[in-house]
């Protein structure tokens, strides 16, 4: 073996090793979770609705937890991403250098909070004050766990947009600046737009964030299987679902196996959006700069 | 783990004493009963270094299942032996003998500003199926009642539901949480809310409520009147012996039964 030939090696090695890894742990999520086709169809378990697992014949309709899942992250995002963007755009364009030094260490900071934490606040502060202030049956519904995850998501999305803002060459802002623009446009014209796929898939990793978080929803969310008509009424994605059902049900029963479907369920939605985002960014690409 | 553990325990015993022979005990069933069982097979297994007990879940039924088919020599069950599994039992030859170790109430507990005192089994019934929705109809102020309850694979709800319930579904809208301890944190934060503990879990922050004029209390559950409370079981194949028999014994000592109180059950003597 020639010696330069050693650090290749190593590195194929331990990569290989993960990249097998990871596709055992989806042989066995397939593994586990396709035998509970054999208790319900496919189509009973993304269209109903009546989740009792326990029971005998087993109700398995998991449309209010997908829709849980759903409505959770889409609410989180709309009221997060625009947040994280103009934290980004402030940090990047407009602080000054001293306060970019001291700000963007504090967004990352912020990123690594942990979970329970927000879920711990979720439960003892949010969840009374809306209780206090709005005539609703519980303070913890999709309203809350959406504020909590929102902040989750913030410190991700706006580190990460900043970064793609900031990777904008200061050619682009001079030679607009240059054609007489103001700041505000060329922020909004020139730097925004350049740094756009970077900004997307910083805000589609901040979704698939939101969208796996299990300890928040689990605190906040209320828990109950119904398919969300206001934003106070409680919700259960899937996430939480799996997080309260597993450690207490029979293995190989077919609510142990609807819970690994459930895992594939919530893998193939976040893969979704995954690829949407590298074809987002693919499309971007062969754009002419 | 623990089989890894009990299978070090095990190695270690044959490697010092070279002729000793570790005799092996197997407990499955209730997970319910699975925290009882795996801290008195932990102390159980310090006292008598010579003994290896597997301890897993997987619920009442297959514990049964497993005490009919020989696959266990202590079967953990929240719930009596039912018909069926006695005659399938003895067409297999097998009897099996239950030791009741515990104690089991569930209190259905309030926010401490309810006015509420006491709710008959059918308003509970009704409560949890949502058919009765706001605390003024029964006598409580005019507010939306929030059904706070545990997920349907918990041991906790399993009783919830045979003596509560009756084979009705809990309302779709009701709450769930994962623990005794987060519905404690529940209805303590809610005003609207009603809940169900193990007794153990009782404190200050919430106010338990009497069902059908009975407070729920260790006195009551153990007299048997409180009616939201059942025995926890160890099933032996027939009258046991040896290490099943000396393990049994241990779980119903003092020291078993502090352990039993230590799980949040209701010590039964």
């Amino acid at each position: 073996m020639k010696k330069e030939q050693a650090p290749g090696i190593i590195i194929m090695s331990i990569s290989s090793m993960g990249i097998f890894i990871i596709l055992f742990i989806l042989f066995f999520l397939i593994k586990e979770g396709l035998p509970v086709l054999k208790e319900a169809s496919l189509l009973s378990i993304v269209t109903g609705s009546d989740w009792y697992p326990t029971e005998t014949p087993p109700a398995l309709g998991m449309l209010s937890l997908i829709v849980g899942s759903v409505a959770v992250t889409i609410l989180s995002s709309l009221l997060a991403l625009p947040i994280s963007l103009f934290i980004a755009i402030f940090i990047s364009e407009i602080a000054s250098e001293k306060m970019r030094n001291i700000l963007k260490p504090i967004l990352e900071l912020l990123g690594f909070l942990p979970s329970i934490i927000l879920g711990f606040l979720g439960m003892v502060l949010i969840a009374p004050w809306l209780q206090a202030n709005f005539t609703i049956l519980s303070g913890l519904n999709l309203l809350n766990a959406s504020i909590l995850l929102g902040f989750l998501i913030i410190p991700i999305v706006g580190s990460l947009a900043e970064e793609a803002l900031s990777a904008v060459p200061l050619e682009l802002r001079n030679a607009s600046y240059a054609l007489g623009a103001t700041r505000w446009e060329t922020i909004s014209k020139v730097v925004f737009p350049a740094a756009l796929p970077g900004i997307l898939s910083a805000c589609l990793l901040g979704i698939m964030r939101g969208m796996g978080e299990t300890m928040v929803v689990l605190m906040a969310a209320g828990g109950a299987a119904i398919i969300p008509v206001s934003l106070f009424d409680p919700v259960r994605p899937l996430t939480s679902t799996i997080a309260a059902e597993m450690g207490e049900t029979p293995v190989g029963s077919p609510h142990y196996h609807a819970l690994f479907f459930a895992g594939l369920i919530l893998l193939i939605i976040t893969l979704a959006i995954n690829l949407l985002s590298s074809w987002i960014e693919s499309k971007r690409r062969v754009r002419p700069s | 783990m623990k089989k890894f553990i009990a299978g070090a325990v095990l190695a270690a015993t044959l490697a010092v004493s070279g002729t000793a022979f570790a005799a092996e005990l197997v407990i499955k069933g209730s997970t319910t009963v699975l925290p009882i069982a795996q801290s008195a097979a932990e102390k159980y297994m310090t006292a008598h270094p010579e003994v290896a007990i597997t301890v897993s879940g997987g619920g009442s039924g297959n514990g049964i299942k497993a005490i009919i088919d020989g696959t266990t020599d202590i079967a953990d069950s929240s719930r009596f032996i039912k018909n069926e599994e006695v005659k399938a039992a003895v067409e297999k030859g097998t009897y099996p003998v239950p030791f009741g170790i515990a104690m089991d109430a569930l209190i259905p507990v309030v926010h401490p500003s309810n006015p509420v005192q006491d709710l008959s089994i059918e308003q509970l019934k009704k409560i949890y199926m949502g058919e009765i929705k706001n605390w003024k109809d029964v006598g409580g102020s005019n507010k939306p009642i929030a059904i706070v309850s545990r997920d349907t694979s918990s041991g906790t709800y399993e009783t919830w539901e045979s003596k509560i319930l009756h084979g009705e579904r809990v309302d779709k809208r009701a709450l769930i949480v994962a623990s005794n301890g987060a519905m404690v944190q529940t209805v303590a934060k809610n005003e609207n809310a009603v809940g169900y503990i193990g007794l153990g879990y009782l404190n200050d922050s919430v106010k338990a409520l009497k069902v059908e004029g009975i407070s729920g209390n260790k006195e009551n559950a153990l007299n048997g009147t409180f009616p939201v409370s059942r025995y926890l079981y160890m099933f032996t194949k027939g009258w046991p012996s040896g290490d099943i028999l000396n393990f049994i014994n241990f779980v119903l000592s003092d020291e078993g039964q502090k352990l039993v109180g230590e799980a949040g059950f209701v010590p039964i003597r």
